[in-house]
């Protein structure tokens, strides 16, 4: 395939996953609007940080009065499994110059790297599968400023709309994403734990009870996936 | 003007864990770490969702009246029985509006 086809294809195989982002951005706007960001600001956000659920988190944390450093550390732990993404896509993206690697490390989202690493197992030889990475990156950016200028648009028009319970909208697409992958014990521990620990924890000051709760969880989960290997090891030399 | 300080710094850290393995074509994770990565999501995003459903307000609410608990648990459900994202998200917010309305807890 040529260039052109290939970009062409990359924008035609995110857009099932641009359905799903659409309102999420929307959303974002609204509440960003509605958590005190002037609308420049929020659409700042969604242009240079490029990450839904940072983005959510960093909100509703300004909204409730959380210091600078607790927003750029949480960013950090839930950016973590873009370093996944980063590593699982490493062997196909090394031989780019930097100014491929740069722009393609930008747009790396989840919807993005669901579709590419698709794209990338397909065992043709095309030379070209970079301009599919890109297609599909540049129309997930392009969706995600437009949706949040939608919301944008509309948290300025609906009057009062921090009271709706817009947040709402996070907490269901936080379960919708985490619930599929509790696929194995250590995976519910995990989450049970972290649940737990965030209740107890949640007095604390700057929210330091989230990366409790994060660390918690997966420390239990590690913890139980290495006990399960050693059984199974066990049984193996049985 | 600190908020856009806070907005670049989010740019520089969510980029940082983007660009990671892209700008070192030979680093790779310790086991330990890549096994502690594999939790992160789930761990963390279920550190916001539970307070976010029991205490939406900052204290525990366990009533029937609570929105978020009750919608939050069908979302939970609708995730395990479908495994499909936008299925929760609509069922979820559709459940969550409708509750708020009949509780009389919309602005309207």
């Amino acid at each position: 395939m040529s260039r052109s086809q290939e970009f062409l294809h990359g924008c035609r195989d995110i857009l099932p996953l641009i359905l799903g982002a659409i309102p999420f951005g929307i959303i974002f706007g609204t509440l960003a609007v509605a958590a005190g960001l002037s609308p420049l600001q929020a659409m700042g956000m969604s242009a240079l940080v490029f990450a839904g659920s940072a983005q959510f988190i960093a909100i509703t944390l300004l909204g409730g009065g959380v210091g600078a450093a607790v927003v750029l550390l949480t960013t950090f732990v839930v950016n973590l499994r873009h370093a996944l993404y980063s590593a699982a896509l490493q062997p196909f993206v090394r031989h780019l110059p930097g100014r491929w690697r740069v722009p393609l490390a930008f747009w790396l989202t989840d919807e993005a790297f669901a579709v590419v690493q698709h794209r990338y197992a397909r065992d043709d030889a095309s030379p070209y599968k970079h301009w599919f990475f890109l297609g599909a990156a540049l129309t997930m950016y392009l969706s995600w400023q437009v949706s949040t200028l939608i919301g944008v648009i509309f948290g300025q028009a609906v009057p009062n709309v921090a009271a709706w319970g817009l947040d709402f909208a996070m907490i269901a697409t936080f379960i919708g994403i985490a619930v599929p992958m509790m696929r194995s014990c250590p995976q519910v521990a995990s989450a049970v734990v972290a649940g737990l620990v965030a209740l107890a924890t949640w007095s604390l000051p700057y929210k330091l009870g989230l990366l409790a709760a994060a660390l918690a969880g997966i420390v239990v989960g590690v913890w139980l996936e290495r006990r399960a290997e050693r059984a199974l090891a066990g049984e193996d030399r049985a | 003007m600190s908020l856009w300080l806070l907005i670049l710094g989010m740019l520089a850290i969510t980029f940082m864990t983007r660009f990671s393995f892209f700008a070192w074509p030979d680093l790779r994770f310790a086991r330990a770490v890549e096994q502690g990565l594999h939790y992160v999501p789930v761990a963390v995003l279920t550190a916001i969702v539970v307070p976010g459903m029991l205490m939406p307000e900052g204290e525990l609410w366990l009533d029937w009246r609570n929105a978020y608990l009750l919608a939050g648990a069908l979302a939970i459900v609708v995730a395990a029985l479908t495994r499909h994202l936008l299925a929760t998200i609509a069922l979820g917010l559709l459940s969550f509006f409708v509750l708020r309305w009949a509780l009389g807890q919309l602005p309207l």
